[in-house]
């Protein structure tokens, strides 16, 4: 039954009364061009069944072989998530019947999964957090149905049908929707970072079941759980468990108890629905597939992924603080995406001088144009050697901050590298004490009024002096200067 | 000699000789095919154009000198194998009108080598039975008494070789469906080892038992068929990365006085005990003194284990095939009913009606034994029994080189015999099963036959890899014995119906 509406008496009783408890099972498809089973293609967006071979639409007699790019993406993230990256494990057959799953099963991992343990930290506001993961599976997608468009039929497509997925279940370790979907979006950032998943949510290349409950605050016992199925963005998971967290704590205040049950986001409406209760739970029969023998993982190959392997999110984080003075959340930002970090990195390192700067920049300017341009880092037009060749001007103080913006615009749009800009625009900073020390006496003499103010006392006078002075340069004036030959001057 | 009565091996040397054409022999084949069809009902499809083409490239090959060494043989294989533009039927109402749109590796294999394909055969649904008496397509009758069952799995395929219509033909062998049809009908069916002969191509009934292997009346064709057949092939997984044998090597050595000196043969306690036909263990035994005489020895061993090989079959052989059988659910090929009430109602009345009753209750016994509660004891016990039985051999043979008994425990049965009671039924591949269980290779040759006239066969088995030693150990009773080179009376004989 579907629950609606906002209660008002909600808000204040949900944090002193209740916990609430949440865990995460994440399918990120695998980046291999070829499926899992199959050598048929993983592009996304081909009409129906274009990509579905003899072993994806199950013909008999057809046998599945292992993809090893599936494994391989596996390995990275069971050693970039500091978990146990099996020896053998076993590929199991989930049995059910249902028209876009061709062959009456999905081939599965049950008993031994490929990775086993480990942990996916991440930042909130500037507090670290950390989520442990119970294990992480391979198994192949299954197709898609198409009810809209065949009236009384139902149309199958198969291309979507043995995709590499990797199931990553998290242990119930959040505490709010906050933190679930900053779990997500860390997951999210990590499989990226390690190049296994495009994280494309709109194609539902990454999407998530929350596992919901609530129990009094200082009960031992979990809750009863809810599953809620198919969140494929990040909006949606924070908004279906705060649905559902209430939802769950009105049943209870009511006098009422939570069914273990699937249920479904519905975003038009804002709500879960019941999909299936546990009763309704079919027995999947699960067993090790006979056509595939263990998979065997051995140590030289865990050691050439782990040689492969890029350094990690947090790894980077750590030293951005400890190294580049950062602050948590500036690291986060950085770290949020590989290129991003990249960028940042080079950026650094041509810059040899303050590694704040350039985060600011980055973070700042840069981010700002890419919004704007809607390109993506890798393609932004002003590369990091060339941000770190306008840093320089700013370090030098040749440039004032905000000359320093113009400068970046006039590079982003194809106007050439910031020393040509500046030197073309005539647009270097005033800094010769001397020169400056004129252009202040001739303020100060055009303007006895606003002197007067400043010797009565008043701040804001002062500040006025100042954009005076700028102005009189055309902002080329460099502000601290201006400002120390202004306090000499009125006796500050 | 006519052409029908002539080996592979003779066939291919003739051909090879130009004494007579692939067209030839396969339009002859074809006729006497035809002729036998009301008899013994051995085949489902029976490709006369694909064939005689397939001859004539054949001829064309001989001809130029680039031919296979199979090149212009006639075969059948048997209706579980997808044979690509021909109907693939596996003996089910399900698959009744489904073409195969690709070449099992056996298949395109045995093509490669050059052999013509003249139809597919007939065969228990499924490959499930003992008797040919649950295909879709009516029973097959024994070459040697037509009131009797040829056995099954792959009937079609042994009686269309003991009947003489085709040199050789393939079956698979899940329990004993090549061995204890071979046995009943008087022919060799080979079982190689699992992983030899991939199984892509080969519809599953279930997937750690099946084995595709070769029927031929001796086991020098086997060896022959067996060199085509064999290989790995990287479409499926199970299939094993070995070094291309010659499965003849043994065979083609000199024989001496005693060919077998210093050969060790076993004889499982557990194969000579009660339940054994006496007519059979006579025969055993007159075979085993032939041994004898080619220089073997024999020793008693046990295999203790060995006894639960059959409800140890009965549980993983349904469980797998409940799941392999799943495809079959009238979405995307195969029957569906022709009106049905929703997707529910559309998958069980297409699997109601496609399934015969012995696949049916297959399906409901490994639903049951994978059922959650029920999976411990059922199945994860059965796997591990499975792996004392793999114990046993592999003690017997570090005392043995090859073990020897029955394939069967009695010979042909009358139909309708056994089809009322599935347990007598199972009982059948008694002898066989452990075969599969451990995945060793086996062979059934004939050794006699009953007063009554029916054919007995004696089951050799090896262990892993052991084919080109088995082969030679059955080529060299053959050699001193005619049991093979009996006939039945011939079922194509008359004129040919048109």
């Amino acid at each position: 039954m579907a629950v609606r509406g906002r209660s008002p008496r909600f808000e204040g009783i949900m944090t002193a009364k209740w916990e609430v408890v949440i865990g995460l099972e994440t399918h990120a498809q695998l980046s291999t061009a070829s499926k899992i089973f199959s050598g048929a293609s993983t592009a996304f967006g081909a009409p129906p069944n274009a990509h579905a071979s003899a072993v994806d639409i199950a013909l008999p007699g057809v046998l599945p072989v292992l993809n090893r790019g599936a494994v391989e993406r596996a390995i990275r993230f069971g050693l970039a998530v500091g978990g146990h990256v099996q020896p053998r494990s076993v590929f199991a057959r989930k049995n059910y019947f249902y028209p876009d799953l061709p062959k009456g099963y999905q081939i599965s991992q049950y008993e031994i999964p490929v990775v086993q343990g480990g942990r996916v930290e991440f930042v909130v506001g500037d507090a670290q957090k950390s989520v442990r993961l119970t294990r992480a599976h391979l198994e192949e997608d299954a197709g898609k149905s198409l009810h809209e468009d065949f009236s009384g039929m139902t149309g199958v497509d198969l291309n979507r049908a043995g995709t590499p997925l990797l199931e990553i279940v998290s242990e119930p370790d959040m505490r709010s929707a906050e933190e679930a979907v900053a779990y997500a979006k860390a997951l999210h950032a990590l499989v990226r970072w390690i190049d296994i998943c495009d994280g494309n949510m709109q194609e539902g290349s990454f999407r998530c079941d929350a596992n919901v409950s609530v129990r009094r605050a200082g009960d031992e016992a979990l809750g009863t759980r809810c599953e809620i199925k198919n969140l494929n963005s990040f909006r949606f998971i924070e908004k279906a468990i705060q649905f559902e967290v209430r939802r769950q704590v009105e049943l209870i205040d009511d006098g009422g108890t939570v069914v273990q049950e699937t249920r479904l986001y519905d975003p038009d409406r804002d709500e879960t629905r019941s999909m299936r209760s546990k009763e309704d739970a079919q027995d999947y029969r699960y067993f090790p597939d006979p056509d595939l023998p263990p998979l065997a993982i051995d140590s030289a190959w865990v050691a050439r992924v782990q040689a492969w392997l890029p350094e990690l999110p947090q790894a980077m984080r750590a030293r951005m603080v400890e190294r580049h003075g950062l602050l948590p959340h500036e690291a986060a930002i950085l770290t949020a995406e590989r290129d991003v970090a990249t960028y940042y990195e080079r950026t650094v390192a041509a810059l040899g001088g303050s590694a704040r700067l350039a985060a600011h920049w980055v973070i700042g300017e840069l981010s700002a144009a890419l919004n704007r341009s809607g390109v993506p880092v890798a393609s932004a037009k002003v590369g990091p050697e060339a941000l770190a060749g306008l840093l320089k001007r700013v370090e030098d103080k040749t440039l004032s901050g905000k000359l320093a913006s113009t400068v970046f615009d006039a590079m982003w749009n194809g106007e050439g590298d910031a020393d040509t800009i500046i030197a073309a625009r005539g647009l270097k900073q005033i800094s010769d004490t001397g020169a400056l020390e004129k252009i202040v006496d001739d303020v100060l003499a055009a303007h006895p009024a606003i002197v007067a103010e400043v010797k009565a006392g008043k701040e804001k006078a002062f500040n006025a002096l100042v954009g005076k002075a700028m102005a009189a340069t055309k902002g080329k004036a460099n502000p601290g200067e201006v400002n120390a030959i202004l306090k000499r001057r009125l006796g500050g | 000699m006519a052409a029908h009565e002539d080996t592979i091996a003779g066939l291919a040397a003739a051909l090879a000789a130009r004494k007579l054409s692939s067209v030839e022999v396969t339009t002859a084949t074809l006729d006497r095919i035809e002729r036998a069809q009301q008899s013994l009902n051995a085949f489902v499809t029976i490709d006369r154009d694909g064939a005689l083409a397939q001859a004539k490239a054949a001829d064309a090959a001989r001809a130029r000198g680039d031919a296979g060494a199979l090149a212009g043989v006639p075969i059948a294989h048997k209706d579980v194998l997808m044979t690509a533009g021909l109907t693939t039927t596996c003996g089910s109402r399900m698959l009744a009108k489904f073409v195969a749109p690709y070449d099992a590796f056996v298949v395109e294999r045995l093509r490669r080598a050059g052999t013509v394909l003249v139809g597919k055969t007939n065969m228990d649904e499924f490959a499930m039975g003992s008797s040919n008496e649950t295909s879709y397509f009516g029973t097959v009758k024994n070459p040697w008494n037509t009131a009797m069952v040829p056995g099954g799995s792959s009937g079609g395929s042994a009686a269309a070789v003991a009947a003489r219509l085709v040199p050789g033909s393939t079956g698979t062998d899940t329990g004993g469906s090549i061995r204890q049809p071979a046995a009943l009908t008087g022919i060799c069916g080979l079982k190689p080892t699992y992983g030899v002969c991939s199984r892509y191509g080969l519809i599953a009934f279930a997937s750690s038992l099946d084995t595709p292997g070769p029927f031929a009346r001796t086991a020098e064709d086997c060896a022959l068929m067996l060199n085509a057949m064999a290989g790995h092939d990287p479409r499926d997984s199970t299939s094993l990365d070995r070094p291309a044998e010659d499965y003849t090597r043994e065979i083609a050595k000199p024989a001496s006085g005693k060919p077998l000196a210093g050969l060790r043969i076993g004889l499982p306690r557990e194969y000579f005990g009660d339940g054994l036909d006496a007519e059979v263990a006579a025969a055993i035994d007159a075979a085993l003194a032939t041994f004898r005489a080619l220089g073997a020895t024999t020793v008693d061993i046990e295999l203790p284990a060995v006894k639960l090989s059959v409800p140890v079959y009965y549980v993983i052989a349904p469980a797998e095939a409940s799941s392999n059988l799943s495809r079959f659910d009238g979405v995307r090929y195969g029957h569906r009913a022709a009106q049905y009430d929703g997707l529910a109602d559309m998958y069980r009345r297409s699997r109601a009606e496609g399934f015969g009753a012995e696949v049916k209750r297959r399906i409901l016994v490994g639903t049951y034994v994978l059922s959650h509660g029920y999976y411990d004891a059922y199945y994860l016990k059965a796997q591990k029994v499975r792996r004392l039985i793999a114990d046993d051999f592999r003690r017997a043979f570090a005392q043995c080189d090859v073990m020897m008994g029955a394939t069967t425990p009695g010979v042909a049965f009358p139909f309708g015999a056994k089809s009322a009671d599935p347990v007598a039924m199972y009982l059948n591949d008694i002898f066989t099963i452990a075969g599969n269980l451990t995945g060793t290779p086996a062979i059934s040759i004939p050794c006699g036959f009953t007063r009554a006239g029916l054919p007995i066969g004696l089951q050799i088995q090896g262990d892993y890899f052991s084919e080109a030693r088995i082969l030679d150990v059955a080529h060299r009773f053959q050699q001193a014995s005619d049991w093979h080179a009996r006939a039945p009376r011939d079922c194509a004989a008359s004129e040919p119906r048109r």
